[in-house]
């Protein structure tokens, strides 16, 4: 090959490294490209990692064990589900309308993959910056239920179709609330001295600029917003207690009734992923995105080092856990090959924590790590709602979203409009109030 | 290039000749199919289409409301309304009506008057137009709907909301089995 | 082949008026109501195609004619028109669902009386 042609493409593989943009600001296909197939295979690992944690944690919820047989403690459970469901026949209903039946999981899945081109994991660690970040977020994962209602009516079943028409009715629903905290967040990012903005980036750089997570912006109301939101994302994502749309003991499966193997998969995946794009949203707009815990009050080249151990250190703990459980195995011969499995798995994490604590990896994976751990929070959340709470009926399902969160979701933009119009007043009187509230409970106890 | 833009826009002509690619054949379909659940689905398409073209000319914001309002809301509604009414019957019915051959002449006319124009007024689209930076497009369309001084459209956004209040109260009242 | 690759607000007119047309054949010769409707969102497109072209027509007009980067009143008119649609669609769903329950059919040629 042409050395002069080689040395242009290092040349224009390494001249992104120096800048600090993203790849789609920079304009730099190539690692706009590596990017998006990183994305990808991180959200379809952790999909493969919340298969196995959801039916662990909800198992130790209800005091089961769980699955247990594949693979020391079931860990190679997902991939033999996922194996099982590409191997089994693809079955097309007679009835369904075939086009449409094979769109649909296309579309489901499209939609919850493209909204992750704008999500921030780090000030650099995005595929692209959009001027329009957070409408694009709320417009594209919006389209799901697009693919949702198209697969209800083409499999041409009872079920199905009731579960799509419930699915339609509770999205465009709850939409409006969420859209409503959304607003109210956005509101909070023009008080910056740069203006507002709708970037998703932008919005985290403010939260830095105004040295708060909105959440506790003008303390209650970023709290209610963000509760409002929180509530709207689960109806939006069709999970536990707003499953109605898949409700098992009254519609089989709902929408995905008649959909098997590779087909349902896809659903499967597309759930997942879309409940990731979801809580990143909450993560960017509330809770600081890729910001470590106290950037401001612990800051200093100390607290710097002693918070970019983290990532490491949390590897370090899952690795010692597996060790920890592979000692706690029975000492049967035929648990030897299990033993030495988990064993394995926990050097494997162990190594890859020993490998970020290396100086220049150290500060580079930080952003991620703190983005990815809020992002797991909640999904750990999503578990938890799924194991605590019991099903809304589908009339109590619309006087939540209408009767509750859109009321309070008006008056909280009413309210962050006159706060933010009025600032120097919060300040004088409702943070002494807040002070003189915290006084009173320190002298109490 | 102009300094304004940091990235000049990339293969323009293939990306506009796929869009509207992408939307001509959409308009066909949803005109012709036999199934109001496929057209509604090509009519999405050539929506998204769209947005793509919106994003081309510079309109991230149109094109975000248009994903989010067009896409993800209007056809959503019209996909509900196709499930509550059933189709098994109008499908094996004949798809046109008998002005089908009158319509035709319509459109053809129509057709005739803008190639007419758009031959007579080539010269009234000179090219070499200035690109401006998107990153100020969503302030800007805000400075027009709602700046106390530059908000030229502020009335007219109240009377669009008036508006979707009466679209409401009409929806609810025609809807509804009994009043 | 010039003209055809360097893509001007010609271009995007051009395709807003076979927009406006296949809306208009549409409208003009289906029976089943959801499509008329759903061709008048068409028509409606087309229109708003326009309008953003023409914004970025005038964006580029010299600031005595009113151009510059503020002038975006075609954009903000696609926006308008947008919830336009949203209203249409809303109130002509409704009517249509009134409709179908009277009468049992959605076509449009069997909506010949002024009174049911």
């Amino acid at each position: 090959m042409n050395s002069s042609l080689l040395q242009s493409i290092v040349d224009y593989v390494q001249s992104y490294l120096s800048s600090n943009q993203t790849p789609g600001v920079a304009g730099n296909w190539f690692w706009a490209t590596v990017y998006v197939l990183l994305v990808f295979a991180g959200v379809s690992v952790g999909v493969i990692c919340m298969n196995w944690l959801e039916r662990k944690i909800l198992a130790h919820m209800q005091v089961r064990l769980g699955p247990m047989r594949v693979g020391p403690h079931g860990l190679l459970q997902p991939i033999a589900d996922a194996l099982k469901l590409l191997l089994k026949e693809d079955i097309i209903p007679a009835e369904a309308d075939a086009l449409v039946f094979w769109i649909a999981p296309f579309i489901v899945d499209l939609a919850a993959f493209t909204v992750f081109i704008v999500v921030p994991f780090g000030p650099a660690h995005a595929v692209t910056d959009m001027n329009i970040g957070i409408l694009f977020m709320l417009g594209v994962s919006s389209l799901s239920v697009l693919g949702i209602v198209t697969a209800g009516w083409a499999s041409n079943s009872h079920y199905p179709l009731i579960g799509a028409l419930r699915s339609s009715a509770q999205m465009v629903s709850y939409e409006v609330a969420m859209g409503l905290a959304v607003v109210s967040a956005i509101m909070m990012t023009s008080l910056s001295a740069e203006g507002g903005t709708l970037s998703m980036i932008g919005i985290v750089q403010r939260q830095q600029e105004q040295q708060v997570w909105f959440v506790f912006k003008f303390f209650p109301l970023g709290l209610v917003a963000f509760a409002i939101f929180a509530i709207a994302m689960i109806a939006e994502t069709n999970r536990a207690p707003f499953d109605l749309p898949e409700a098992e003991s009254e519609l089989t499966a709902g929408f995905h009734t008649e959909y098997s193997g590779f087909r349902w998969s896809l659903f499967f995946l597309a759930e997942y992923a879309a409940m990731m794009a979801v809580s990143s949203i909450a993560v960017t707009l509330w809770l600081g995105g890729w910001l470590r815990p106290f950037p401001n009050a612990l800051h200093g080249a100390t607290w710097d080092l002693i918070f970019s151990f983290f990532p490491g250190l949390t590897f370090l703990f899952l690795g010692g856990l597996c060790f920890f459980n592979a000692s706690r195995m029975p000492k049967h011969p035929f648990f030897k090959i299990q033993t030495m499995g988990l064993a394995a798995f926990g050097a494997v994490l162990g190594l890859i924590g020993l490998v970020l604590f290396v100086p220049g990896i150290r500060e580079r994976v930080q952003d991620i790590f703190w983005f990815t751990a809020k992002v797991a929070a909640f999904m750990y959340l999503y578990i938890w709602y799924r194991g605590t709470f019991p099903r809304y009926r589908f009339d109590q399902l619309m006087k939540v979203g209408w009767k509750v969160l859109l009321p309070t979701g008006l008056a909280l933009l009413i309210l962050t409009a006159v706060v933010a119009m009025r600032t120097e007043v919060w300040a004088e009187v409702v943070v002494p109030m807040w002070l003189g509230f915290a006084d009173l409970l320190r002298r109490i106890f | 290039m102009n300094p304004l833009v940091a990235n000049p826009p990339v293969a323009t002509p293939f990306f506009f000749y796929l869009l509207s690619g992408i939307m001509i054949i959409g308009g066909i379909l949803v005109i012709t199919r036999k199934n109001a659940v496929h057209s509604a689905i090509a009519l999405i398409t050539a929506l998204l289409a769209q947005a793509g073209l919106y994003l081309m000319l510079y309109a991230p914001f149109v094109a975000g409301v248009q994903i989010i309002l067009y896409a993800g809301g209007i056809m959503v509604l019209f996909l509900f309304v196709i499930m509550l009414i059933s189709i098994e019957r109008t499908m094996k019915e004949r798809q046109f009506n008998k002005q089908w051959l009158v319509g035709i002449a319509a459109a053809a006319a129509l057709g005739g008057l803008f190639i007419s124009v758009y031959a007579k007024g080539k010269s009234l689209f000179p090219e070499g137009h200035p690109l401006y930076p998107e990153a100020q497009n969503t302030q800007a369309i805000g400075a027009l709907l709602f700046d106390s001084r530059t908000g030229m459209y502020m009335f007219a956004f109240e009377i669009a909301s008036l508006l979707l209040l009466v679209a409401i109260i009409g929806a609810v009242v025609m809807a509804k089995k009994r009043i | 082949m010039d003209a055809m690759l360097h893509i001007s607000t010609l271009h995007y007119l051009v395709l807003g008026a076979a927009l406006f047309l296949l809306g208009v054949i549409g409208v003009l010769t289906r029976r089943n109501v959801v499509i008329v409707l759903m061709s008048i969102e068409l028509i409606l497109n087309a229109v708003n195609l326009n309008l953003v072209a023409l914004s970025r027509y005038w964006q580029g007009m010299p600031a005595r004619l009113g151009g510059g980067a503020q002038a975006l009143h075609g954009q903000v008119f696609a926006i308008f028109v947008i919830t336009d649609a949203a209203a249409e669609a809303a109130v002509g769903l409704g009517i249509l669902i009134a409709f179908f329950r009277n009468k049992e059919t959605v076509n449009v040629d069997e909506v010949n009386l002024l009174k049911w």
